[in-house]
C-alpha cells in the first residue's frame, strides 16, 4: 500500500515504470526500487533460504544483508533494496543462490 | 588504475561533510557511495535534530541531507561523487576496488576516509526471518523516501530514540502500532520522544521482548513474553499479537569490515556497537593515511557523525599538505562541538568508549 496523505512529506506516483514480475505485467513508480515497487504490491517473499528454503524478504534497505536477493533481467543476487526499478524490468524471485554467468 | 588525493568511502553525513572542508581547504576528493544517491540515512529522517544551530537543530533531517547534498554539489570543481560503486577491498599502500555498475575499478589514494556508517542490528527469536519483520530503519525507508507503507498493523521492538522516531513516523503515515516493547527496565530514548507516542494512545511496555514470530510466507502473528532480572523470558507471561510488520530497533553496529581487511587494528567496544578501529586524536587508524569519521568508529547521532566529518577533512587536509585558511579557528570550533554534543548522561556511552579506542 502506497501512502497517499502525510503530514510532512508529499509522494508523486506520476510516471508508471512497467516490468515483470514472476512473468505477470506490473508496474510501480518512477523513483521506486524493486524492492518498495514490489512491497507496494503486497509482495513481501524476494527469495528463499538456500538450505531449507524459507522465505525471504528484505530486511535493511541499505544494501547491507542481502536478503533481499532477487534475479534480475537473468542475473541472480541483485540487491533489489537499493537498484532503481527500470522499464521493462524482469525481475523473479531467487530460489537458489544464483549460479555464475 | 586511477589516482586521486583523498577519497572518501561513503556518502553520508560525515563523507559529505568531510569532502566539504576539504574542497575549502583546497583539496580535491573522491565520494564513492553503495546507493544510487547520497544523503545516508539523513534522507528518509522527517524529524526535526536536537543539538545546536552549528548542526542544523530543528531542521528536519531531510532538509539537513540537502544542506549537505548542495554544499558538495555546489564545489564540483573539488568533489567527484561516484554512486551505485561498493568499495571490495583495501590493501596495502592505500588502493581500493570498487564495484561500479559491473566495472571493477582500482584507486590508489593519498588519504583515505572511512565514512561507512553502520547498520542495523538484528535479534535472535524463533522464526526471524520471516518477511515482514524488518529494522525500524528500512521501514523508514520504506516510508518515508518511497511512500510505501510496511503493514497496517505493526509492532516496534526497542524503546531507543530509533524505535521511538519511528513509531511517531509509522502513525503520521497512517499505520497502527500496536505496542512498543522494550526489554530493559527503563525507556531507552529520549523522554519527549516516548511521551508524544504515549500521548497518542501507544502503549510502550518495559521488561518485555518477542520470543517467537508465527507465519507462512509473511509474519501474520507473533508472541512477546515478560523477561526476569536475569534476561530470561518468565514462563506463563506468553501474548500473541496479530501483527502484520515488525520492525527491529535494538541499536546499530559499526560497518568497519573494510577497515578489518585493510589490517587496521580493531577492537570490540560495547559501548560504541561492536568491532571499530583504534584511531588517534586525528581520527587515523593505524593504517597510515586511512582515516575515519561518523558511526563507522562509533554509533551516535546523525549531528555528531557531520561534525566528526568537518574535524576529520579539516585534519586530512593539512595532512595532504592544504591547511585550511582558518585551521585553527575550525578545529577549536569542530572540537566543542563534539565534547557538546557528548556531554550530558547520553553521551556517556561514547564518552567511555571513545577513550578505549584512542592509541
Amino acid at each position: 500500500m502506497r501512502i497517499k496523505e502525510h503530514p510532512i512529506l508529499s509522494f508523486e506516483y506520476e510516471k508508471e515504470i512497467n516490468f515483470v514480475y514472476n512473468g505477470k505485467q506490473v508496474y510501480g513508480y518512477h523513483g521506486d526500487t524493486i524492492a518498495s515497487a514490489l512491497h507496494a504490491l503486497g509482495v513481501k517473499k524476494l527469495s528463499q533460504s538456500i538450505n531449507k528454503k524459507r522465505a525471504r524478504g528484505f530486511y535493511c534497505a541499505i544494501g547491507n544483508c542481502a536478503s533481499c536477493n532477487m534475479v534480475v533481467n537473468g542475473k541472480p543476487n541483485i540487491r533489489t533494496c537499493v537498484t532503481l526499478l527500470e522499464e521493462g524490468m524482469i525481475v523473479d524471485t531467487q530460489l537458489n543462490k544464483g549460479e555464475l554467468l | 588504475m586511477i589516482y586521486h588525493d583523498l577519497v572518501i568511502i561513503g556518502g553520508g553525513p560525515a563523507g559529505l561533510s568531510a569532502a566539504k572542508v576539504a574542497a575549502e581547504a583546497g583539496v580535491k576528493s573522491l565520494i564513492i557511495e553503495r546507493d544510487f544517491k547520497v544523503g545516508g540515512q539523513l534522507v528518509k529522517q522527517t524529524h526535526m535534530f536536537f543539538g545546536s544551530e552549528k548542526q542544523y537543530a530543528s531542521t528536519r533531517g531531510i532538509n539537513i541531507a540537502n544542506i549537505l547534498i548542495d554544499d558538495v554539489f555546489n564545489k564540483s570543481d573539488y568533489i567527484e561523487v561516484m554512486t551505485e560503486a561498493t568499495v571490495v577491498g583495501l590493501y596495502s599502500d592505500n588502493i581500493i576496488t570498487v564495484l561500479c555498475k559491473e566495472k571493477y575499478i582500482k584507486i590508489k589514494a593519498k588519504a583515505i576516509i572511512v565514512a561507512t556508517g553502520a547498520s542495523e542490528k538484528f535479534l535472535a527469536f524463533e522464526n526471524n526471518d520471516l518477511p515482514g519483520i524488518y529494522g525500524a530503519g528500512a521501514v523508514q525507508t520504506l516510508m518515508n523516501v518511497h511512500g510505501v507503507l510496511p503493514g497496517q498493523k505493526v509492532v516496534m521492538v526497542g524503546s531507543g530514540n530509533i524505535g521511538l522516531i519511528v513509531s511517531y513516523q509509522l502513525l503520521q503515515a497512517g499505520v497502527d502500532v500496536v505496542r512498543v516493547i522494550e526489554a530493559a527496565k527503563n525507556i531507552g530514548g529520549y523522554k519527549v520522544h516516548a511521551s508524544k507516542l504515549r500521548r497518542l494512545g501507544v502503549e510502550i511496555k518495559t521488561g518485555q521482548s518477542i520470543k517467537e514470530a508465527i507465519g507462512k510466507d509473511c509474519v501474520e502473528k507473533i508472541v512477546v513474553a515478560e523477561l526476569d532480572n536475569k534476561w530470561e523470558f518468565i514462563e506463563g507471561t506468553e501474548e500473541e499479537i496479530e501483527v502484520d510488520a515488525v520492525c527491529i530497533s535494538v541499536g546499530l553496529s559499526p560497518l568497519s569490515s573494510v577497515l578489518s581487511m585493510g589490517g587496521a587494528q580493531m577492537k570490540y567496544v560495547a559501548f560504541l556497537g561492536g568491532t571499530v578501529p583504534m584511531i588517534d586524536k586525528h581520527h587515523e587508524t593505524t593504517i597510515n593515511n586511512v582515516f575515519v569519521a561518523g558511526d563507522v568508529c562509533g554509533v551516535e547521532e546523525a549531528s555528531s557523525a557531520i561534525v566528526e566529518g568537518y574535524y576529520t577533512g579539516l585534519l586530512v587536509s593539512e595532512r595532504l599538505g592544504f591547511k585550511h585558511p582558518n585551521h585553527e579557528e575550525l578545529y577549536k570550533d569542530f572540537k566543542n562541538q563534539l565534547a557538546n554534543l557528548r556531554s550530558g548522561p547520553f553521551g556517556k556511552k561514547t564518552r567511555l568508549g571513545l577513550k578505549e579506542i584512542l592509541r
